[in-house]
């Protein structure tokens, strides 16, 4: 089958990001191997960049993914701040941390759903993602925005939150904390949840190594990695909080490393907070002149994986190349390792455990036959498939 | 290992290819080296040292074709930027595919958008236009228009 045939069919979706393409090489049940074809909707941001001004790059790079979209203004900043050695405040530190870490928590809920929609579980995906909503109240109240927050600049935020503000943030965060624990205790004590991850989509340490893996993929695979710890930056070295990793690198092991990670940045959050009480209320920003010639380099853990940002500036006002890695682009290609030799049903929890940035990736997946090369499944049939694996599963324990 | 004495290592095994030693900080070094040396340099990062590689990044200058690497030394928070110059004409440098996979797709983008050359990576198709873009135009490279 020529690939024109399958252009057309699900790739392009006008309202999401990154389209990407999925082959699953089968034979029968079995993948045997995968490809993937993607830049159906390459945006060249890096290119774009050029031609914009620092100011107006965070409006840019804040669109390169709408679940991460503070991830990349927060390595971009970090990047920036580094060629102009530009200390910021202490409150900025702790507004960005808050940022950073609120979008964790509502990152890693959808994944949550997600995972339980694909297994057939779609109750974990109606909680899931009703407890989100409470957390884009949170940033709605905070930044304006249920997403895409533009709350960062060169020097600091654009927005402080107010002392008034903190209770009704408290009381949220202690809501979703509740959510957090019910959700937790559906998930990891279910016997079915348990019988379709465990074992299923390994990453092994050293193929996490080999691949370049990131974030939960990693450790999950008890790779402990995280940028926020090693390369500390924002006001991740002012609060206490330990990095989740768990060694069996199955599906499981990456869904127990999210929910865990939701309480260690409901943790953070708080401490934010309380740092926010200590100092100045407005206190947001350093005046910066200009960014003088130089390399930064700039790393923020986003949910998915340390996002990294080198950019090379001339003195100008635009930088004069922006290189940006998303963690996705090194986890994608696990695929190779994570999903050959598992049944058609497992394959599909396994592309979506190293959770692809869904807004970036989760486009089209074909099962094709090895032997006629012919198309034999759609994305909707295998989730479908996959469904049916789990009340089969059900109607046994 | 630390900073300085990883700094200290790569002078002493590579000596006359380690062409120039930017020390920023203790995270953020940047190492240019003779591009010949690219695979003996990052095998000993990578292997001996310990080293992740996160991504490689292009630029296209005055100089001809800059590339950097960017190791991570995760416990250490090193970010160690392996600079090569490749010739304006023909770009062209060993892949480090063979070594690690994490370097199999930033080199074929880098092919795609720049026109480098990586000699014998394992499979250097385009990654992002699929065919779809004319051969021998290279949006990245400064001329592009």
């Amino acid at each position: 089958m020529s690939k024109k045939t399958i252009i057309p069919i699900g790739p392009y979706h006008p309202l999401q990001e990154e389209p990407e393409l999925f082959k699953l090489y089968c034979d029968g049940e079995i993948v045997k191997d995968i490809k993937w074809e993607t830049g159906y909707n390459h945006r060249s941001i890096e290119k774009l960049s050029e031609s914009k001004t620092y100011d107006q790059v965070f409006f840019l790079v804040e669109r390169i993914c709408g679940i991460c979209s503070t991830s990349h203004p927060f390595a971009f900043a970090n990047a920036v701040e580094e060629i102009g050695s530009i200390e910021i405040t202490d409150r900025a530190k702790y507004i960005r941390s808050v940022i950073g870490e609120l979008e964790r928590i509502h990152s890693h809920l959808l994944w949550v759903g997600l995972a339980g929609h694909f297994l057939g579980y779609n109750t974990v995906f109606m909680w899931a993602w009703k407890y989100r909503e409470p957390v884009l109240d949170l940033f709605e109240m905070i930044t304006g925005n249920r997403n895409s927050y533009a709350m960062f600049r060169v020097g600091g935020v654009r927005r402080d939150i107010e002392g008034s503000k903190i209770p009704t943030i408290r009381t949220i965060l202690d809501d979703v904390k509740k959510k957090a624990d019910l959700l937790t205790g559906a998930v990891m004590d279910d016997p079915v949840i348990h019988a379709r991850t465990k074992g299923v989509g390994v990453l092994t340490r050293n193929d996490v190594i080999d691949y370049g893996a990131v974030g939960p993929t990693a450790r999950a695979s008890g790779v402990a990695i995280d940028v926020r710890k090693d390369d500390p930056y924002a006001a991740y070295p002012l609060v206490n909080w330990k990095v989740i990793t768990a060694e069996a690198g199955d599906v499981f092991a990456k869904a127990e490393v999210r929910l865990l990670e939701m309480y260690e940045s409901i943790s953070i959050i708080e401490q934010c907070l309380t740092g926010l009480g200590k100092t100045k209320e407005g206190d947001i920003n350093v005046k910066i002149k200009e960014i003088p010639a130089g390399m930064g380099t700039g790393r923020a853990e986003a949910p998915r994986g340390e996002v990294f940002h080198f950019v090379v500036s001339d003195g100008s006002n635009s930088p004069a190349r922006h290189k940006i890695r998303a963690p996705s682009y090194v986890n994608i290609a696990t695929f190779k390792k994570s999903c050959i030799g598992q049944t058609i049903a497992d394959a599909t929890i396994s592309l979506a455990a190293v959770d692809p940035c869904y807004c970036c990736t989760e486009r089209l997946a074909v099962a094709y036959d090895i032997r006629s090369h012919k198309k034999i499944m759609n994305a909707a049939g295998m989730i479908e498939h996959s469904v049916m694996k789990t009340s089969e599963l059900r109607k046994n324990i | 290992m630390d900073t300085n004495s990883i700094i200290e290592k790569l002078k002493e095994k590579f000596g006359a290819d380690i062409l120039e030693t930017v020390k920023k900080n203790e995270r953020r070094v940047v190492v240019t080296i003779n591009p010949g040396s690219i695979l003996r340099v990052s095998e000993f990062l990578y292997k001996t040292a310990g080293f992740r590689f996160i991504i490689a990044s292009a630029l296209h200058t005055r100089k001809g074709f800059e590339i950097h690497y960017h190791f991570s030394m995760d416990n250490t928070g090193l970010v160690m930027n392996i600079h090569v110059v490749l010739d304006k004409e023909n770009p062209e440098i060993e892949s480090l595919s063979n070594m690690f996979n994490a370097s199999n797709w930033i080199e074929r983008e880098m092919h795609e958008l720049f026109g480098i050359n990586f000699l014998n990576h394992p499979n250097q198709e385009k990654l992002i236009s699929d065919g779809n873009w004319a051969e021998g135009v290279y949006p990245y490279r400064k001329e592009f228009k």
